[in-house]
């Protein structure tokens, strides 16, 4: 059995395209790489300077991942200054960029850096990332304590508006489209209702498939 | 370059109230023993320019809870609990900035631009007091050009000549930082006699000096 964070991951590893550049952000975003088949060759962008980046390791490296755990390089990949990384990440050279986020909304804007009044980390490179990337994938829990994440308009400070395209939680796929928020994909623990009871977004309904890849 | 200097004729070029730039990414490639000779200097109301806050005992991190720093400039300061408190304290001014604008602006700077124009922050609280300029109908905010009083920079391999490459993921803002500040100082990672002329990442007359031991001749 899939916990809640590998059903997600899995399910957006379907996304990524053979020869894809893709930047994977911290947390549930960053098992996304354990679900790539061998088959399927995708170069992961980390935003402090990796082309090619490969899995964390315990050995003595000067090499980290963008959440600044110790990482390796693959073969044939390059490091880069963060003047070239942001040419990459803003300038339409990164075909996907999966992030978490604290909230999205039917509009496909994101709300993930700050909490005014209670936590301020900071924007890091996310707002460049869901500004250049070609597209734009959110991956997060479907609710926080039983409040809808998916929402009809973002609440907090925003990290980018109209950028997300697709949204992947424990419970549905949905894309973001000029007209609405399409519920695509149900996980098969979950009907059709039920999703829609536990989101606050208004969801359109055309056809809707078993959620692939789990 | 100007040459190899010891850690007394660095800590005299050190003034209150400077603006420093520190090279790094969650202090991968900061030049930690620089950042040591600052907290022992006790310089303050400093401004720092860094990716990010570091952490409490590692990177600028150590600055801030020193209470030397006035100003933080970075794009994140989650790992370091101790921002987020003297924040709310209001005895840190804390300005949030986007990577890639943070690395943009410096990079402006040393290049001589008055600024950049970028699409990220626009519809965001980024936005917020800055001119908004629309062309070929896309929006972009105008961020202006930052630069230091003095840069530190880290995770360098130094050529004797002051010619420098970065090892693995220290590059980072290490190589921009060095073109856009008055003073440019450097704690190599390793030395070497000399670097392939191919291989230069930051050419010599970007830096100022590289910092030696007190046992170097």
């Amino acid at each position: 059995m899939m916990n809640d964070k590998e059903i997600i991951a899995s399910r957006i590893a379907l996304e990524l395209n053979d020869g894809d550049l893709v930047n994977l952000g911290i947390g549930i975003p960053t098992l996304v790489a354990d679900y790539v088949p061998d088959n399927k060759h995708v170069t992961f962008q980390a935003e402090n300077g990796i082309i090619g980046l490969g899995p964390l390791t315990d050995e003595d490296t000067n090499i980290v991942n963008a959440g600044g755990i110790k990482a390796t390089i693959q073969k044939g990949g390059a490091f880069i200054d963060s003047i070239t990384s942001f040419t990459f990440i803003r300038g339409g050279h990164i075909d996907v960029t999966v992030l978490g986020a604290l909230e999205v909304d039917q509009e496909g804007s994101i709300a993930s850096w700050i909490i005014p009044g209670k936590k301020v980390p900071g924007m890091g490179g996310a707002m460049d990332l869901v500004t250049g990337a070609k597209k734009v994938i959110i991956a997060l829990k479907h609710t926080n304590n039983g409040q809808s994440k998916i929402l009809k308009k973002c609440t907090l400070p925003l990290t980018a508006a109209h950028q997300a395209n697709l949204i992947v939680t424990e419970m549905a796929v949905m894309k973001v489209e000029e007209d609405g928020l399409y519920l695509l994909e149900v996980h098969p623990d979950y009907t059709v209702d039920e999703v829609i009871k536990a989101t606050d977004a208004d969801l359109k309904i055309k056809n809707v498939e078993r959620m692939k890849g789990i | 370059m100007k040459g190899f200097i010891k850690k007394d004729k660095f800590v005299s070029l050190l003034k209150d109230g400077m603006v420093v730039s520190v090279g790094g990414f969650l202090t991968n490639g900061t030049p930690e023993k620089l950042i040591d000779l600052v907290v022992e200097s006790n310089v303050k109301d400093l401004t720092v320019i860094c990716n990010d806050g570091g952490f409490e005992d590692k990177g600028v991190g150590k600055l801030i809870v020193n209470n030397q720093v006035k100003k933080l400039i970075a794009s994140h300061v989650g790992t370091n609990p101790y921002v987020g408190k003297l924040m709310q304290e209001g005895k840190l001014e804390v300005e949030l900035v986007p990577q890639g604008t943070l690395a943009e602006r410096i990079r402006a700077f040393g290049a001589g631009l008055g600024g950049i124009l970028t699409p990220t922050g626009i519809d965001t609280i980024v936005e917020i007091g800055k001119q908004i300029i629309e062309l070929k109908g896309n929006k972009y905010l105008l961020e202006l050009a930052l630069g230091a009083d003095m840069a530190l920079i880290g995770g360098a391999v130094a050529a004797d000549n002051g010619n420098l490459k970065y090892s693995q993921t220290m590059r980072n803002f290490n190589p921009v930082m060095a073109t856009a500040a008055e003073i440019v100082v450097v704690e190599p990672f390793a030395r070497v006699n000399e670097i392939d002329p191919e291989d230069v990442i930051t050419p010599f007359p970007f830096v100022d000096y590289i910092l030696v031991g007190d046992d170097d001749e």
